[in-house]
């Protein structure tokens, strides 16, 4: 079977009716997930094929919604919870971080939770202070969780497919911005990408660029801008958050000695802090200048246009930090 | 419903003589440090709430509760001996010795554990309960409900999603009058807590006195019956904590009130019950009590000498890695 392109909405809704078709356990639940045929039409025309057993419309319920999924889980069955934007995954977060990131360990094994939660995640839209979250990290902090951020339609079907079938819960987040954006998509229906495996979306030999979700894009664009100057990026694409593949990056970084991290999210105790700590700890004798990190600017976001872009990252931002290390 | 004979009321007195003998021992060994942590939460006298309510189970429906838990672990038929190690940290304990306290679990008796966050369990029970209507079972789950958990969003959310979605829940609140300190007329704007049920558009099974084994086994049946064809039910039983919230806790200065209790003590009453309907039934009552001593001894005994948890152990089961 050839590639296809389409973009990554239906990449992820791709892989979701293929694991819905394959497993009776898998369904679906959440905030206008059936009838109104999912907020971000990931789950459009559900509702049709699978029928209101197995694409549940839920109440406003954000509790519920993870802590059920929770239940769910350990019963037997595999959710899909979609919440429908990270920014409600706040009032998730004990049943996501007290329950379903615990219950394995706590109990010493003897109840297994294997579902996933989706939920979109993002800014650059003037969404506001409540709207503009990206807060992976938060996730990723806590051990028994495991968190997924793609970055391509291809990535997020193959990495969506794997949450499904793991064992284990998962986080998953969508960037709302790459939704439409397209790419080639396998359409094997065993397209599974391995969890915890990181990617290189471009080689080069000057400059390690750490990313994931949509800072993807970002340092691709950088990359292609510093080629032209002689500037060799390499870009490694983490995937996900939780198991993080330090291996990749350390291996990247022997060869580069110098790295930039790049995230959507805020600075503080952020992706960018975790891999530059790491380096630092591991790879110390391969340093050649102090990673960088390019995040968002420690501030809420505002909703005039103008403002919030000075505090989203972009790839000229990208490009003046590798500058400062070169 | 099951016409209640002399060996289920003689069973249930057993139950509720162990998990008193339990919950004292627990007490002494507290106090001489063998159990260890902040947190213990003990089931003394509001024995005849979990023995009743589980009795109405059949072996595949499900419990779950929250932190209060070893009396519900110990009536379900978790071995005492594994409880204790539990209790004592041990790695032959039912959580390894990882749970404590708080987090007694038994996957084979369908008991899904006790959970320290208040009302955290309460959407685990309605997925619990989608799970059973998904694969066209008829199993209903037990959810006990903290009087203190009914003021929770979590309360509010799981309760609406049990209604909205038909789930076989049977919502049970233990309301032993206070959430840790506060009494539930100072933290309820509507203290009759069963009548939450009508905000819900689900069945109100209403107040139960909680003391007596024999109305909460006829009221819970009834819910059990009603959840395995319709949906969720709410039920409030009315009882009493003796030892206070948890052993880090200041205990009562309310000692009348703790005496009124007493007075219609869960043991007590059911022993009442027994010596009026069956003659001679006091020297049988003895050979339990003595049987259930010796098992409480045995069980103190097993978790002393278990072993500790080990750095495998700390290690372990923090995913599912096969």
């Amino acid at each position: 079977m050839a590639d296809k392109n389409m973009p990554m909405r239906e990449a992820l809704r791709m892989a979701l009716r293929e694991e819905m078709i394959r497993d009776e356990r898998v369904f679906v639940m959440g905030e206008e997930v059936g009838a109104w045929q999912g907020t971000h039409r990931v789950t459009r025309g559900f509702l049709e094929e699978f029928g209101e057993k197995r694409v549940r419309d839920t109440p406003i319920s954000e509790m519920a919604i993870a802590g059920a999924a929770v239940g769910a889980a350990m019963a037997g069955l595999r959710p899909v919870a979609e919440i429908m934007t990270i920014n409600f995954a706040f009032l998730s977060l004990d049943a996501i971080v007290n329950h379903a990131a615990k219950i394995h360990y706590m109990f010493n094994g003897q109840f297994r939770v294997p579902m996933v939660i989706r939920a979109a995640s993002g800014w650059g839209d003037q969404a506001t202070a409540t709207h503009s979250h990206t807060p992976e990290p938060i996730f990723a902090h806590f051990p028994g969780l495991y968190v997924g951020c793609p970055a391509t339609p291809r990535d997020a079907k193959g990495m969506l497919k794997a949450a499904i079938r793991d064992d284990n819960p998962v986080l998953f987040t969508e960037s709302i911005a790459l939704y439409p954006k397209p790419g080639f998509v396998p359409e094997e229906d065993d397209f599974v990408l391995p969890i915890g495996k990181a990617d290189i979306k471009r080689e080069g030999r000057h400059v390690t660029l750490v990313t994931y979700a949509r800072g993807v894009e970002w340092s691709l664009q950088a990359a292609e801008q510093l080629a032209k100057e002689g500037v060799e990026c390499e870009v490694v694409d983490l995937r996900w958050l939780r198991p993080l593949d330090t291996a990749t990056v350390f291996e990247s970084f022997q060869k580069t000695n110098r790295c930039v991290v790049v995230e959507e999210s805020l600075p503080y105790y952020s992706v960018g802090s975790e891999i530059a700590a790491q380096i630092q700890e591991h790879m110390f004798d391969y340093m050649d200048a102090p990673v960088k990190r390019v995040s968002a600017m420690d501030v809420p976001l505002p909703y005039a246009r103008e403002i919030e872009l000075m505090a989203l990252p972009n790839a000229q931002k990208v490009v003046d930090a590798v500058r400062e290390i070169i | 419903m099951a016409e209640i004979d002399k060996p289920m009321l003689l069973e249930w007195y057993r139950q509720m003589f162990l998990i008193r003998q339990f919950e004292n021992q627990c007490d002494v060994l507290y106090k001489e440090k063998k159990i260890t942590g902040v947190y213990m939460h003990l089931y003394s006298g509001l024995e005849a709430t979990g023995v009743g309510a589980l009795a109405a189970l059949r072996p595949s429906d499900h419990v779950i509760t929250a932190y209060r838990d070893h009396g519900i672990a110990l009536a379900r038929g978790m071995d005492p001996k594994v409880a204790m190690a539990e209790m004592m940290g041990k790695r032959t304990g039912c959580s390894g010795g990882k749970g404590g306290s708080m987090h007694l679990a038994s996957r084979e008796h369908n008991f899904w554990g006790g959970y320290a966050i208040v009302g955290g369990h309460l959407p685990l029970a309605a997925g619990i309960a989608l799970e059973s209507r998904y694969n066209g079972k008829d199993d209903v789950v037990l959810s006990f409900i903290g009087d203190g958990a009914t003021n929770n969003g979590y309360f509010h959310e799981a309760v609406n999603l049990s209604a909205v979605w038909d789930l076989p829940v049977v919502w049970l609140i233990e309301n032993n009058g206070y959430g840790m300190g506060t009494p539930v007329e100072v933290a309820s704007g509507q203290p009759e807590l069963h009548k939450r049920a009508v905000a819900y558009g689900i069945k109100d099974m209403g107040r139960v006195d909680g003391q007596n084994v024999v109305d909460v086994y006829n009221v819970v049946t009834k819910a059990v019956e009603y959840a395995r064809k319709k949906g969720p039910v709410l039920i409030e039983s009315l009882t009493y904590r003796y030892k206070g919230h948890g052993v880090s806790d200041r205990s009562y200065d309310k000692l009348a009130e703790l005496r009124d209790w007493q007075q219609k003590d869960p043991i007590l009453v059911l022993q009442d019950y027994l010596c009026k309907h069956f003659e001679c039934i006091e020297e049988e009552l003895k050979d339990i009590e003595r049987a259930e001593m010796a098992a409480v001894h045995a069980a103190v005994e097993f978790a002393e000498d278990s072993e500790a948890p080990t750095y495998e152990d700390l290690i372990s089961h923090i995913y599912v890695e096969e």
